[in-house]
């Protein structure tokens, strides 16, 4: 697999599971987790700096920025003004201009605002960031989202958080077969055949955080994960067997008695 | 002089820079995003600003998200 590179906006990434890091019981679970998983993409949110206690370590401690590609979200946002804001300061902080984008319209189901998401990734692509776009499994949205100059879509495969697994597979394959850009599917993945179906259908990488982190066994999960997303990517490219509604022998009956 | 860091109201001393309150504070300064009164600063300007009466101050950095 060491050949079978994902590449976006000249960037090269070596694994195609892309991991969040939130709650995780501390940083050293969550840099062991991340370490099993393979992942070399990470996902961080930006928030206020904890001033009144002085001993709070920082995640990068843990988390190499030389190591990883740190992309900063912009959860918690559920207006343009807000996620281009905080889009600004995470560059600010960082190291790059990478932004996994976040618009999100509602709180109970986090669903992104997609009209929102889209007013947004054009503000922020003319400033010059990498807008990755956490969208709905909506192909019209998904095209926009390329049209407008987003190099990747990341549409969810549920509502985040929920372990759910693809909810609407016929969407997703749609995206999938109509953007000429990598598709991530971001959210919603329960557990390692959620993810290898995601990458059976022809997914370009699969983006999680809850399904390791809130495993009772985070660390196995982790690796879980590593093999489904390796397995289920492999199954895409050496082509599955089309599904029939008879047996069809294993066995020849030429030489039977 | 007061000014607001991430909501708090704090006591710092005259002509206090940017890249001194960080100091004060044991903040890594390549680590963190400060905004002053709605406005991101570019890191190679923290020593150059100096902070005023009544600024609002915003230190951010990562922590772990999905």
């Amino acid at each position: 697999m060491s050949d079978d590179r994902l590449t976006i906006a000249g960037r090269e990434f070596r694994s195609r599971l892309w991991v969040g890091t939130g709650k995780y019981k501390d940083f050293v679970e969550t840099k062991k987790a991340i370490e099993t998983s393979g992942a070399d993409v990470v996902t961080v949110a930006v928030r206020r700096v904890n001033i009144t206690d002085r001993n709070s370590e920082n995640l990068l401690d843990y988390l190499d920025p030389q190591q990883y590609t740190i992309l900063p979200n912009t959860a918690g946002c559920y207006t343009v003004e807000d996620a281009v804001r905080y889009a600004r300061l995470a560059r600010a902080a960082g190291v790059s201009d990478l932004v996994k984008l976040e618009v999100i319209g509602d709180e109970r189901t986090l669903f992104p605002d997609t009209a929102g998401l889209i007013e947004a990734a054009k503000i922020l692509i003319k400033e010059g960031f990498v807008v990755l776009p956490y969208t709905n499994d909506d192909p019209i949205v998904a095209q926009k989202l390329v049209d407008i100059g987003c190099p990747a879509v990341m549409p969810l495969a549920a509502p985040i958080g929920s372990g759910l697994g693809i909810r609407n597979p016929y969407n997703l394959k749609i995206i999938l077969e109509s953007v000429n850009v990598p598709v991530i599917v971001d959210a919603g993945v329960g557990t390692a055949s959620d993810a290898a179906l995601a990458m059976e259908y022809g997914a370009d990488a699969v983006l999680m955080n809850t399904a390791i982190a809130g495993a009772q066994e985070p660390i196995a999960m982790a690796e879980a994960m590593k093999y489904a997303v390796e397995a289920g990517r492999l199954a895409y490219k050496a082509g599955r067997i089309p599904r029939k509604l008879y047996a069809t022998a294993s066995s020849p009956i030429e030489g039977m008695l | 002089m007061h000014i607001q860091v991430n909501g708090e109201s704090r006591q710092v001393r005259e002509e206090i820079n940017v890249t001194e309150l960080l100091q004060d504070l044991q903040l890594n300064v390549e680590r963190v995003a400060v905004e002053i009164n709605l406005e991101i600063l570019d890191r190679r300007d923290f020593e150059a600003r100096r902070l005023q009466e009544g600024d609002r101050i915003e230190i951010m950095s990562f922590i772990g998200g999905g």
